[in-house]
């Protein structure tokens, strides 16, 4: 028994194919659009590529860009098939084509909804790579001869600039690092060797942060020393001061931007994820079509009005129809490796 | 003679209305780019407006945004002409507005080209408001209390910073200024009650500059203070640190970008001048090659387009005389009928000495 017969005039089958070929173009540009939304969020997740300790985050513009590549070729083929429809002796050529069509098609809408869903859940990820990243980048901030992180001052202070932010958490992160390099400490001085001696390692610590954590907004010239010492500044209040340095943590600033970067893409996403449903929905009824095609096929009146159906056998035939193969591959596997334990079926 | 003068038959005047219709529409285009190029001056001006001593300088913003509205206009509408002309039928509803439109179009290329000549010779006044506005900037730096001057310092920091420049020609700038205020100086304190003494106006100079002067790219944390005094920190000797300090002046650095920006912006324009040009003549050609076809009655044959009529001299002295005359509210005639007494006077017969013969 077939599932859902519908009856289709001529007419009819030509509107739904150009109605047809149209989506798929729409959906064309759509998956040239996720490519590219991909290639931007990957372009600045990699600008700042230095304060992040790895790369875990970038599965999910690396995952947009493939979904867009395949969403791309589909729908061109889908549309190359709309437009060889109406025409009953160029159809039968994509006959074989269409139900791995579907299947991919199925693939790689939900792919673009899974991608949306792990752009949110791998907040946590982001947020722990930036924090391990940035305290490096603290750490390693004096550093500037070492090979390999002698850039590391340069980024931090262009970072901390940008964003209008200082530190990790926030600006007492400098309190704890010896951001001072040796070379530029005067080791005669009393000062100098008091302090060192004062610390367990016997780092040169500072309550003061480098200039780039200064505020332009300030309406006094930027505090940066002995920021904790009230008696230090004439008609100054460590406490009750808010303008003089970004009060800010460098992470939250940065978690804060990517997330608003990857919701504003992830809308995005979820149109064109929308548009590609349609484009599968109308795909089924490319299947009518194709139905109803194939019953116009050996007859000289292509004019005619022919029925179309969704499913020739049954919905639960149909899947172990496609299941069938499937299974036979995985069993076949099986039969080759009886020697070893069983292997976990998907 | 004719100034460049084309023969025309029927399928070129077609052609060539056609062509011009369309060149008239990517016209329009190229006026919406004019359009756009003002608005992005004017916001680039505007931007940094604050140290800028005058305002005057958004006058070719200001031009450009005019020119390109009206090349929207202009061009539309003679779009809608071109493409009437290629028939002589519908060439008759616009044939007395053709020379009006014509003319005002030329004058209106003339003001495009002048556009693109001012962008490249406004260096001299932008360097002139540029230096006068940065050193009015600085010496208000420190009055981030005074209504209309309490942005002045984030402005300049946020300059240094972007700019990468410290000072006006450089860093000592800083040094003749007082950039501290008074209310975050401590003046119980002897050491700041000396300095200020020592100075003959009673200001408080350091040798020191504010932290947006600072080098990112400096491998040492930025030495603000005590600039001048080789000994003042562990091994540095401002001379040889020259990364430590953005070495470049902001009115250079600034001068640099808007000079930049104005060459390519007046490139641009002078490119859409030429193009506006040869529409121009495109015009002028179909317009007196339509002319000409309706003179000679037949809609069929071959005419003559030219850019002017007579020779150059000669058009210039007959439109000369048109200008001379348009004072004159009263034409002497040569029509035989008027009586003209002035010159006739004399030779008229008084009435008694006129015999009548019976």
């Amino acid at each position: 028994m077939a599932v859902m017969k519908m009856k289709f005039p001529f007419q009819k089958r030509v509107k739904l194919a150009q109605g047809l070929w149209l989506l798929s173009w729409c959906a064309t540009v759509a998956g040239a659009t996720t490519f590219t939304l991909g290639c931007l969020l990957k372009t600045e997740l990699h600008r700042r590529a230095e304060v992040m300790d790895n790369t875990d985050i970038h599965i999910v513009p690396n995952t947009l860009m493939i979904v867009g590549l395949a969403s791309l070729g589909i729908n061109y083929f889908a549309s190359k098939i709309c437009q060889d429809a109406l025409d009953a002796g160029r159809f039968p050529r994509w006959k074989n084509f269409l139900k791995p069509y579907f299947a991919i098609s199925c693939f790689f809408t939900v792919l673009m909804l899974l991608t949306v869903i792990m752009s949110y859940a791998m907040t946590g990820s982001l947020e722990s790579s930036l924090k391990v990243g940035l305290r490096n980048g603290i750490r390693f901030y004096k550093d500037t001869d070492t090979p390999g992180r002698c850039f590391q001052k340069q980024n931090i202070d262009r970072l901390q600039m940008e964003f209008q932010c200082c530190g990790n958490n926030d600006f007492r992160d400098w309190f704890e690092v010896q951001w001072i390099s040796n070379r530029y400490l005067d080791f005669s001085s009393k000062e100098v060797k008091d302090r060192i001696k004062s610390n367990v390692d016997g780092r040169f610590l500072v309550d003061g942060v480098p200039f780039s954590c200064c505020n332009p907004s300030s309406p006094r010239p930027c505090i940066q020393y002995q920021l904790t010492n009230n008696s230090a500044h004439y008609n100054y209040d460590y406490q009750t001061e808010e303008l003089n340095i970004y009060l800010r943590g460098c992470r939250e600033a940065l978690v804060n931007y990517y997330m608003g970067l990857m919701n504003t893409i992830g809308a995005g996403v979820l149109s064109v994820f929308l548009l590609q449903v349609h484009t599968v929905l109308t795909a089924i009824h490319l299947r009518f079509l194709q139905t109803a095609m194939e019953a116009v096929a050996g007859n000289e009146n292509t004019e005619i009005e022919t029925e179309g159906y969704l499913l020739e056998k049954g919905v639960k035939e149909t899947i172990m129809e496609y299941l069938d193969p499937v299974l036979k591959f995985l069993l076949l596997k099986n039969q080759v490796q009886e020697g070893e334990t069983a292997p976990v079926t998907a | 003679m004719a100034v460049g003068k084309v023969t025309f038959t029927k399928a070129e005047r077609e052609k060539l209305a056609e062509v011009l219709w369309l060149l008239n529409w990517i016209s329009v285009v190229t006026g919406a780019i004019l359009f756009g190029l003002g608005i992005f001056l004017k916001v680039e001006i505007q931007k940094w407006q604050e140290v800028m001593s005058e305002q005057g300088i958004l006058y070719v913003p200001h031009m450009l945004i005019t020119t390109g509205l009206a090349a929207c206009g202009i061009n539309y509408l003679g779009s809608k002409i071109c493409l009437d002309c290629a028939d002589t039928n519908k060439f008759l509803r616009w044939k007395l507005v053709m020379m009006p439109y014509i003319v005002c179009t030329f004058f209106f290329t003339a003001c495009v080209l002048a556009g693109a000549l001012l962008c490249y010779s406004i260096r001299g006044q932008l360097e002139e408001s540029l230096y006068q506005g940065l050193r009015n900037a600085m010496r208000f730096y420190k009055d981030t209390d005074t209504p209309g001057r309490c942005y002045l310092k984030r402005t300049l920091d946020l300059l240094q910073i972007q700019f990468q420049c410290c000072g006006i020609s450089g860093y000592r700038d800083w040094f003749q200024v007082q950039w501290i205020s008074g209310r975050y100086l401590d003046m119980t304190d002897g050491a700041v009650v000396d300095r200020l003494r020592s100075n003959v106006e009673g200001k408080y100079l350091m040798d020191s500059v504010p932290f947006s002067c600072c080098s990112t790219i400096s491998p040492r944390p930025c030495v603000q203070h005590r600039l001048s005094s080789a000994s003042s920190d562990f091994s540095y000797d401002h001379q040889r640190q020259p990364l430590n300090l953005w070495r470049r002046g902001c009115g250079q650095a600034l001068l640099d970008h808007y000079t930049g920006v104005m060459q390519s912006i007046g490139l641009t324009v002078l490119l859409i001048w030429l193009f506006e040009l040869l529409v121009l003549t495109g015009v002028r050609y179909l317009q007196t090659a339509m002319e000409n076809v309706l003179r000679l009655g037949d809609p069929e044959s071959e005419s003559d387009g030219w850019i002017l009529e007579k020779s150059l001299a000669e058009t210039a002295c007959y439109n000369f005389d048109i200008i001379k005359n348009l004072g004159k509210c009263y034409q002497v005639d040569d029509d035989p009928n008027i009586n003209v007494p002035s010159v006739a006077a004399e030779l008229e017969v008084p009435s008694q000495q006129v015999q009548v013969q019976s």
